[in-house]
């Protein structure tokens, strides 16, 4: 099917160029990084983990949200989803690869990263980590593939693939259960230290996720010719709201627990991703900004895919929309998160993170390679869709 | 065939892909290098033939048995103790790390990272 | 009614072998959570001392290292703080990193308050607020770092010490945010030419880029039957003392009975093996 993938027009192969350019940057810098070290990146002593760690989560929940097109299709039935099922599969695919990229470029001994294997270690979750994440991985491009083959031939999927599409569920619930544990079993980390961490993880996640999609969808429908159908989409917006809604509603209970019990080591992250804080007279707060636009993102996202007018009338709003939940989240998670629990250090002093440009550049080189993908995996999908149709 | 040229001109460039180390290296073959022996010692922990065919497993053998598992017991041959030891012990008689572990490993082009953090003789 | 039968015993043999992998699984998890509290025998002897105890008496490992700082000799001799901090790094080629992000650091004085962020006081007496004690790895009986680490690069060796294997670690960093006392530094790039060539020390490693390092209470030195190098730079000023905890008559576990003494941040179940009387 990958003959799919090698037949365009001039805007496909010019974003492919245009992406394909972007990593090539990308990997230019990590040949940098690589033989001087992680020196060239803004992380320290005490913010030990910075943008890659960081994205990395997010994009954990970014392959786990689409199981919320997976579960209501095939638990549920629910047949509208049928079409961009495996817009769900294949963004997970590239969402994945992109984690684990994140994760080799994040590590100091990249040659070693065998190891991990090579000494498995049940007790740590990162061995966990590992294990969940190429389980997923492998499920998606199995289910993703027989599935598409199937339907290209016009014939049922082979019943033995449904084992592993119900599989996939748990999976993904896992991947981004396990993620979070990575930060919510480490003591002496209060931000982080909070059962709350996996729930939240997960509903920012089927927030986000399906944002993503559905942007796609309403991308497609205008550049590929490929309508998700207007019943898929509606269902993925109540999905999306619910999600959205679940996650901002655990960060109240995080400030409520803060604030009202006001054990100082609950508040202080807080405090220091949303207001700034103080600490012998000077005033540390560079992620502020990056907080309430969350918050303010947040808001108009849940605006514009709650009120009919935008919701159903108008696909840019709707993409809007969308595109505000998705970054919203992505600043709350793939910003705030990580970088936020770092503060203050377990010896009360405070650094604060200020990415390296070659950590920028690395980072978004990764995300272009993740999105060439995408971009690749998505015209095999529509090129069968279409050929069916003829 | 269909697409005969572009095949063709694809297997070509493959072809010439893979054979880029002989035409990299072309010319520059060497004979095998000559290692100059230690004076101060006539024997080593195992036969010269073992340890040249050998010398990297026993190197991560007593790593493994030194830094984890806190063996640090010494080989006794011929009423002599050897600690396991690299750097406190094979470059004693060894005490050329650019004559001995070099010309080898740079004759056959494999550079093992045991000098990053060991500390080689000062030559 | 046989093809029933056969479909009931294929189901609860797979069911059955699925049992016994998860318990399995989980009885390794528990494992590796819990081998670090083996010297303690209780996994959940809730008071210190108790579990102190206990490991004194049914103490599978015979030795578990400890030291005990006496945080008034370091206000009384002001140079000796940077006289142990010299000892160590010296001893184990710590760099001179130029910048404060990248800094490696075994062994460093700091104030009571980033030592002890957890016993704020109000009114802060005059010793504590001007003074520094020197704060390193509390080789913790019961260690995050070793939890964490996916490699086994880390670990407990048969003396109770958190030590690391350079050569094991992929430089995942997890160690770093599992310690809760930041004793764990990470090399950003190549070390080498921040140790000054004039005091290396050739009987120990330097660090390659990429790995975590932190003090190792001087195991190549306790080898030899040395003391650690920053307690013989304190001389026989009884500022540090190091002993076996295990050992009920050694000098640390009398010196325990006799003094009230701390630990850094016991709230967080790590059961540390340094103690200060402050």
């Amino acid at each position: 099917m990958f003959e799919k993938a090698l037949k365009g027009n001039n805007y496909y192969w010019m974003w492919l160029a245009f992406l394909g350019f972007i990593v090539a940057i990308g990997g230019i810098c990590y040949l940098r990084q690589y033989f001087y070290g992680l020196g060239i990146t803004g992380m320290s002593r005490d913010v030990s983990w910075g943008l890659y760690i960081s994205q990395f989560t997010f994009l954990v929940g970014v392959a786990a949200g689409g199981v919320m097109l997976v579960l209501p299709f095939y638990i549920h039935n629910f047949k509208a989803f049928g079409r961009i099922t495996i817009l769900g599969e294949f963004l997970a695919i590239s969402a994945l690869l992109m984690c684990m990229m994140f994760i080799m470029v994040d590590l100091g001994q990249p040659l070693r990263a065998l190891n991990v294997m090579l000494h498995p270690t049940p007790n740590s979750m990162l061995f966990w980590d590992m294990v969940v994440l190429m389980g997923y991985l492998f499920l998606n491009i199995l289910c993703g593939w027989v599935i598409l083959t199937a339907e290209r031939k016009q014939v049922a999927p082979p019943k033995w693939i449904y084992f592993f599409v119900y599989l996939s569920i748990p999976f993904a619930f896992s991947i981004h259960t396990v993620t979070a544990m990575l930060y919510c079993g480490l003591p002496g980390r209060h931000f982080w230290l909070s059962a709350i961490i996996a729930p939240r993880f997960l509903a920012s996640a089927f927030a986000a996720g399906p944002a993503l999609i559905v942007i796609m969808a309403l991308i497609l429908k205008r550049v590929a010719n490929f309508d998700a159908g207007k019943e898929a989409i509606d269902k993925m917006v109540t999905i999306i709201i619910y999600a959205a809604i679940a996650n901002m509603f655990f960060l109240g209970l995080e400030f409520f627990v803060g604030y009202y019990s006001q054990v100082p080591g609950h508040t202080h992250t807080l405090e220091y991703l949303f207001f700034g804080l103080e600490h012998h007279g000077h005033m540390y707060n560079n992620l502020v900004p990056f907080m309430w636009a969350f918050l303010i993102l947040f808001v108009i996202g849940i605006a514009l895919v709650s009120y009919p007018g935008t919701r159903r009338g108008n696909d840019l709003w709707l993409g809007a929309g969308c595109a505000s939940i998705f970054i919203a989240f992505w600043l709350d998670k793939g910003i705030g998160f990580v970088l936020g629990g770092f503060v203050p250090n377990p010896l009360n002093e405070i650094t604060e993170y200020y990415p390296h440009l070659n950590e920028l550049l690395i980072t978004a080189g990764v995300w272009a390679a993740g999105f060439f993908v995408l971009t690749i995996l998505y015209k095999i999908a529509i090129g069968v869709e279409h050929e069916i149709e003829a | 065939m269909y697409d005969r040229g572009k095949i063709i001109i694809g297997l070509v460039v493959f072809v010439l892909l893979v054979t880029i180390p002989f035409f990299y290296n072309r010319g520059a073959t060497k004979a095998a290098p000559e290692l100059v022996m230690p004076t101060n010692s006539k024997s080593c922990v195992l036969p010269a033939t073992e340890m040249r065919a050998k010398h990297m497993q026993l190197l991560n053998v007593w790593r493994d048995e030194v830094v984890r598992d806190g063996d640090t017991s010494s080989i006794v041959i011929e009423g002599k103790a050897y600690p396991k030891s690299l750097q406190l012990n094979c470059m004693e008689c060894h005490t050329s790390k650019v004559n001995f572990c070099d010309k080898c490993h740079d004759y056959s082009s494999v550079r093992p990272y045991c000098w990053d953090c060991h500390i080689a003789p000062v030559e | 009614m046989d093809q029933k039968r056969r479909n009931f015993l294929k189901v609860a043999g797979i069911s059955t072998l699925a049992g016994l992998g998860a318990t399995t699984g989980i009885g390794r998890l528990v494992d590796g959570a819990q081998t670090a509290l083996a010297a303690t025998g209780e996994a959940d002897a809730a008071p210190q001392q108790a579990a102190a105890d206990q490991a004194a008496n049914n103490a599978p490992c015979v030795t578990r290292y400890g030291m005990l700082i006496d945080a008034r000799k370091f206000r009384e001799d002001s140079s000796l703080g940077e006289k142990v901090m010299r000892a160590c790094h010296i001893e184990h080629n710590v760099p001179q990193l130029p910048n404060k992000k990248d800094e490696i650091k075994w062994i460093w004085m700091t104030h009571y308050e980033n030592a002890f962020p957890e016993q704020e006081t109000l009114y802060r007496d005059q010793a504590n607020a001007e003074f520094t004690l020197p704060v390193l790895c509390n080789h913790c009986d019961n260690p995050p770092c070793v939890r964490v680490c996916p490699t086994k690069a880390t670990f407990r060796d048969e003396n109770g010490i958190v030590i690391m294997d350079f050569h094991r670690c992929i430089g995942c960093r997890f160690c770093m945010a599992g310690c809760p006392y930041g004793s764990r530094s990470f090399n950003w790039y190549d070390p080498r030419p921040y140790i000054d060539p004039a005091s290396l020390n050739k009987a120990f490693p330097t660090r390659t880029r990429g790995v975590v390092e932190k003090c190792n209470f001087c195991a190549e030195r306790l080898r030899v039957g040395l003391q650690p190098a920053c307690v013989e730079a304190c001389g026989d000023s009884k500022a540090m003392v190091f002993g076996n905890l295990n050992d009920p008559e050694s000098e640390i576990r009398q010196m325990l009975k006799q003094h009230h003494t701390v630990q850094r941040n016991p709230s967080m179940g790590t059961l540390p093996s340094v103690f200060y009387i402050v």
